[in-house]
């Protein structure tokens, strides 16, 4: 029998980042004990990563603005395939979530009648991001790290104990989720990673909030962190995952030295002003402005300049379009030679702005490059290219609450999927943690309120657990098939980036799904080195087991997808193909190995957007992404008819 | 016990044989501030009771060591505002202003982490440890006083608006109408520069507007604010040049009025 | 260009440890990170080491490089002599957890004892409105990204553990002083930055702000404003009498 340490939660949340923190918060003010778990130290999270801005149609730079317009771009952004109730959810709750910040002290630039100022960003019709500098990720994580600290200062006077009813555990690791016989979640396994003790929480439900699985690929503005913990996990579970084979790689991620390589740029670079171009010289956005954009982009440079500082009589710049799109023209500007010498392009914001007015504006832009690459960027041009950066699918779950297929088993942010379909719009991931981690909160907490009696955890799932998370110690069967969890990882990472990267091909994919099948069964064979305590070596065997999952998941589903869509684009199915538009991939998972579980994926229809929001859209923009047999209840479909 | 049981070598920490890895020279800046602060104060207290060449009849200069002139030894035309001190050789002519430009000084934030560093060795440098077995700060007597350093400054500012009247009333040539010397462009400059000391001062800084929670409310002192800062942050190099200034000054008056070099005139 | 790089590197844990020498491979453009996750891959892979973003953004890998506190991420190989001696350890105000890892809930403590932002009661959410002249101040501090570094440099605490209890060190000083300039906060931390965070211990010697890789300067725009607003409120006189003349003052 193991010894484990336990505990015991209303909820807890696996993840300390934006939506993590916000669905404790929540679930802390309706009452219920709750727990925040995380890998990293508290206020570390990849959170703290995201530069722009957090999308919020407040109106405060333009009062055009509404939900309506937020909603419209997200799916358009999302190519339409987003789920439409999470959509709106998101873009009406989003300005809510923001105010609601500053209740918790967060400060924002300010506009000049001292409202929360709003940036522009690409695919955003309007100025929509609030904004601390180029810091915003930072703010949102301290503030609510803040928030959930005066909590328990509340709890401190009312129960003389500050983690009375929030308690944070971080460096702590979570390696299985447990359920009941039936079928509902009982708790979580663990293990503290500086001493290698395993841990046990028991609690009715769990809010999955992990983040993204960008560490399986080489180039990435990701941290170690992201290594798909959470969709791995709840696939483990039960749960089934959606979108996984659409990832979104950032434009612009540093190319140089190549120690930086993949750190991000961020997009408010180009929102302030910044533009693209080649080795030529040539702003060559220009000539990628897709057809489904078309007459939204400016056509020439002037009216591109004049668009920053009269936006309401012309039309913006297509450095920024959305990502999906400026990443594919970097990648072919490359492809055909007219790229930078280290591989990437052009962005320029010297030529644009004073050095003093950059420097306010992208303070850690600034300080980023000066440090890490010794460019001034307010002297010359940055060198940029794109970097696998946020992954659109995740745990497929109830729009209103959060809640996955598994009972109890609760998701938000990066870890889960449908908001974004197949691209997500810059702005829109801080926004939509707030959103969605509160919302899963709450119905974590009405699910947890709702249960009869709590499930209970089987000591040979804890035994199993544990003897799961010890094999990497195990001596190798022989010593030739002794692994080394570093060099399996990077060759999972090379193989992600080149065969499932940024552009995809059937033939590199079934390619990539050889090679993983291959590293698959060298993953048994890891053996680490050393002790318990703290052992990174040991840390990634287990986190490369969540990689080996997710991967496969992504690389199946984008062989079965044969059109180009947002963060999936086939060169062999270049075009975007309405019959899709409705299906989502879902996986799952199957077979014996519990561990590292084979992946199914089956295609499953959507349900029809709701008339009303429907209703929002031009029927001719429809036309672009629907199939004619959809579009027949839209009232212009209907008044030809007539 | 050693002293530094209680710090990197304390139980619980990371065990290392040294107290510091530094590899670079970091005890070149505390060695400096000792040289450059005792050669001040050595050459200051001289000056203060040397009670002799601090006075240019012929032009008016005033060093400013002997500012204001207060003593009934004080040459007539040097004292602006009365004599009433007695002359005695333990009292300096201007021992109503030295003392409280001494404790201006003395309280200084830059000062204070100056002799902290070099003369206390708390701490010599970052990450190298000091030598005291205990360390209460600025908590209790008489450290706790620094925290009066607004008063000095108040004062400070009374003895710059007198400096800079000693410095009007060098403009002068012997036969009693205007004049202009090399004497006067180094008092000039000196006042200037204690201006700019007195000004950055962090005191300074949080009585114009730094106290004040809401900037857009009060305009005025915000625009202050915002222009003591921008000296605030040259407070150090400040600290020393006038230093250097002041030594540089008295030095020149002494010269000129010990007769041992002549005042370049350029008018009268 | 790439070459073998020396370097030394504290391993242990808090029954003891040493510096153990290695010699690794450095190529452009690197930073001390590289070399040590160079180091796990080949030749350490036990080695215990803090790190998230490698960007500087995220404040994990604070540890010591040649005897000065650094991010790991930050430091720039290209700042040492290709044939010097490179010297990691752990950072030393802090209790050691193993290798370059060590035990910061100190802080975490610390941070939990400040006051927390206490909004105006009548103000709804939305209803905000602050300017940019009275948020800049306190922005400038709530960059930090909290690396700890200015606790693991400050002698206060670097060099008497005992003052652990009575000094919250320059990180939660400097949130005091974010918290007292910021527009709409309505409580007042000045009694309590003094009595219970131990603001008089600071003797403003200025590591803090020389290690800072957010380049806040935190001794001239949060200490020494803070000790001059505790200075108002404590030690003036004048302040004094005018409150007890005028019943200004609770």
């Amino acid at each position: 029998m193991t010894e484990v340490e336990r505990h015991n939660f209303d909820v807890i949340v696996i993840g300390a980042g934006g939506a993590g923190l916000r669905a404790a918060i929540e679930a802390r003010e309706r009452g219920l004990s709750t727990a925040v778990i995380c890998k990293s130290l508290f206020g570390k999270a990849h959170t703290v990563m995201a530069e722009g801005g957090c999308a919020a149609s407040m109106g405060n730079a333009n009062p055009n603005d509404s939900w309506q317009v937020h909603y419209r771009d997200t799916m358009r952004g999302g190519k339409f395939l987003n789920n439409w109730r999470m959509a709106e959810l998101h873009a009406k709750e989003a300005p809510d979530r923001v105010w609601e910040l500053e209740t918790y002290g967060a400060l924002f630039d300010r506009t000049e009648d001292g409202r929360i100022s709003q940036r522009n960003f690409g695919g955003h019709t309007y100025p929509r991001l609030a904004h601390v500098g180029d810091r915003t990720g930072l703010e949102l994580i301290r503030t609510m790290q803040q928030k959930i600290v005066s909590l328990q200062q509340e709890d401190k006077a009312e129960f003389g104990d500050y983690e009375a009813k929030l308690k944070v555990f971080h460096e702590c690791a979570i390696t299985e989720l447990l359920k009941d016989d039936s079928g509902a979640i009982s708790g979580a396994f663990g293990y503290w990673r500086e001493s290698g003790r395993f841990v046990l929480f028991e609690t009715g439900a769990i809010v999955m909030a992990t983040g993204g699985i960008g560490k399986s690929f080489q180039v990435t503005s990701n941290s170690w962190e992201y290594t798909g913990d959470g969709h791995a996990l709840a696939l483990r579970t039960g749960a089934s995952l959606i979108n996984m084979e659409f990832v979104q790689f950032h434009p612009t991620g540093m190319v140089w030295p190549p120690s930086v390589k993949g750190i991000l740029v961020t997009e408010g670079v180009r929102g302030d002003g910044g533009v693209l171009k080649n080795s030529e010289g040539e702003r060559f956005m220009f000539r990628y402005v897709p057809d489904v954009f078309k007459g939204q982009y400016a056509e020439t440079e002037e009216e591109a300049d004049r668009w920053y500082t009269d936006p309401d009589n012309n039309r913006r710049t297509p450095d920024l379009l959305p990502r999906d799109e400026v990443a594919r023209a970097i990648n072919t500007e490359v492809k055909e030679g007219r790229g930078s010498p280290h591989g990437g392009v052009y962005l320029d914001i010297a030529s644009r702005m004073p050095a003093e007015e950059i420097k306010r504006r992208l303070p850690s832009m600034y300080h980023q490059f000066k440090e890490l690459a010794d460019v001034d960027i307010t002297a010359e041009p940055m060198e940029v290219g794109p970097t696998c950066h946020y992954v659109m699918g995740g745990i497929e779950v109830e729009p209103d609450t959060g809640e996955s297929t598994v009972p109890g088993l609760f998701a938000a942010g990066e870890c889960s999927g449908g908001m974004h379909g197949s691209n997500r719009l810059g702005g829109n991931s801080l926004s939509d943690l707030l959103v969605f981690g509160r919302r899963a909160g709450m119905g974590a907490a009405t699910y947890v309120e709702s249960l009869e009696r709590r499930p209970v955890v089987l000591q040979s799932d804890i035994d199993g657990a544990a003897r799961s998370a010890l094999s990497p110690y195990e001596p190798a069967k022989s010593e030739g098939s002794r692994e080394n969890p570093y060099t399996l990882h990077f060759e999972l990472q090379q193989t992600m980036n080149e065969l499932v990267g940024i552009i995809r091909t059937g033939e590199e994919i079934e390619q990539a799904l050889g090679r993983l099948a291959e590293i698959r069964a060298r993953v048994r064979n890891v053996v680490v080195e050393g002790h318990r305590q703290f052992n990174p070596g040991w840390h990634l065997a287990l986190d490369l087991r969540n990689m080996m999952v997710v991967s496969e998941s992504v690389a199946k589903a984008a062989l079965l997808r044969t059109e180009s869509r947002g963060g999936h684009t086939r060169d062999d199915y270049p075009m975007l193909d309405a019959d899709w538009r409705n299906k989502l991939l879902v996986c799952r998972a199957s077979g014996e190995d519990s561990v590292v579980p084979d992946v199914t994926v089956e295609p499953k229809d959507q349900v029809p957007m709701r008339q009303d929001l429907l209703e929002l859209f031009e029927l001719s923009e429809l036309e672009k992404y629907y199939t004619e047999a959809e579009l027949t209840t839209h009232p212009a479909t209907e008044g030809d008819r007539a | 016990m050693t002293a530094t049981d209680t710090g990197v070598h304390a139980p619980p920490r990371a065990r290392l044989p040294v107290p510091s890895l530094r590899t670079d020279r970091w005890w070149v800046p505390p060695v400096l501030t000792v040289v450059g602060l005792s050669i001040f104060v050595i050459y200051a207290t001289f000056r203060a009771f040397q009670q002799d060449y601090y006075w240019v009849s012929e032009y008016h200069y005033l060093t400013p060591f002997y500012s204001p002139c207060m003593s009934t030894g004080c040459v007539e035309g040097a004292a602006h505002f009365g004599r009433f001190l007695p002359d005695n050789p333990l009292i300096p002519y201007a021992a109503l202003s030295l003392p409280f430009l001494l404790a201006f000084r003395l309280t200084c934030y830059y000062y204070r982490k100056a002799y902290y560093r070099s003369f206390w060795l708390s701490p010599p440098a970052c990450a190298v440890p000091e030598p005291h077995t205990r360390y209460t700060g600025e908590t209790r007597l008489p450290l706790i006083l620094q925290n009066v350093h607004r008063y000095f400054f108040y004062a400070a500012v009374l003895i710059s608006v007198i400096n800079t009247y000693d410095a009007i009333l060098a403009f002068h040539s012997p036969d009693g109408g205007f004049g202009l010397g090399l004497g006067n462009i180094i008092l000039v400059a000196n006042v200037i520069l204690l201006w700019c000391y007195t000004l950055s001062c962090h005191s300074c800084r949080h009585v114009t507007g730094g106290r004040l929670r809401h900037f857009s409310k009060h305009p005025v002192r915000y625009w202050l604010w915002t222009k003591v800062s921008v000296l605030n942050t040259r407070h150090m190099e400040f600290a020393w040049i006038t230093i250097g200034t002041l030594i540089l000054t008295d030095l020149y008056v002494f010269l000129v009025a010990s007769g041992a070099i002549s005042d370049p005139r350029i008018i009268g | 260009m790439s070459y073998k790089g020396q370097f030394r590197v504290w391993r242990g844990d808090s029954d003891g440890g040493s510096l153990e020498d290695f010699e690794v491979e450095v190529n452009e453009g690197e930073v001390v990170l590289d070399i040590i996750h160079r180091l796990q891959a080949t030749q350490a892979p036990d080695l215990a080491v803090r790190w998230n973003c490698k960007a500087g953004k995220c404040g994990s890998c604070s540890a010591e490089v040649n005897g000065r506190p650094r991010l790991l991420c930050m430091t720039r190989m290209s700042l040492f002599d290709t044939d010097e001696v490179i010297t990691v350890t752990p950072m030393r105000a802090f209790s050691i957890v193993r290798d370059l890892v060590t035990d910061v809930s100190y802080n975490y403590e610390k941070a939990r004892e400040v006051q927390a932002f206490t909004p105006p009661k009548d103000l709804a959410p939305g209803e905000y409105r602050m300017q940019q002249v009275d948020v800049q101040r306190s922005q400038e501090f709530r960059k930090c990204i909290e690396c700890f570094l200015c606790q693991d440099t400050c002698h206060v605490v670097r060099d008497h553990e005992e003052n652990k209890l009575n000094f919250s060190g320059p990180r939660f000083l400097m949130r005091i002083a974010e918290l007292e300039m910021h527009p709409l906060d309505t409580a007042d931390r000045r009694d309590t930055a003094q009595d219970d965070h131990g603001l008089g211990y600071c003797n403003i010697t200025k590591c803090c702000t020389e290690v800072c890789p957010e380049n806040i300067k935190i001794t001239d725009n949060a200490l020494i404003p803070m000790k001059e607003r505790v200075a108002g409120r404590r030690y003036d006189p004048v302040v004094w009498l005018g409150n007890k003349l005028f019943k200004r003052g609770k």
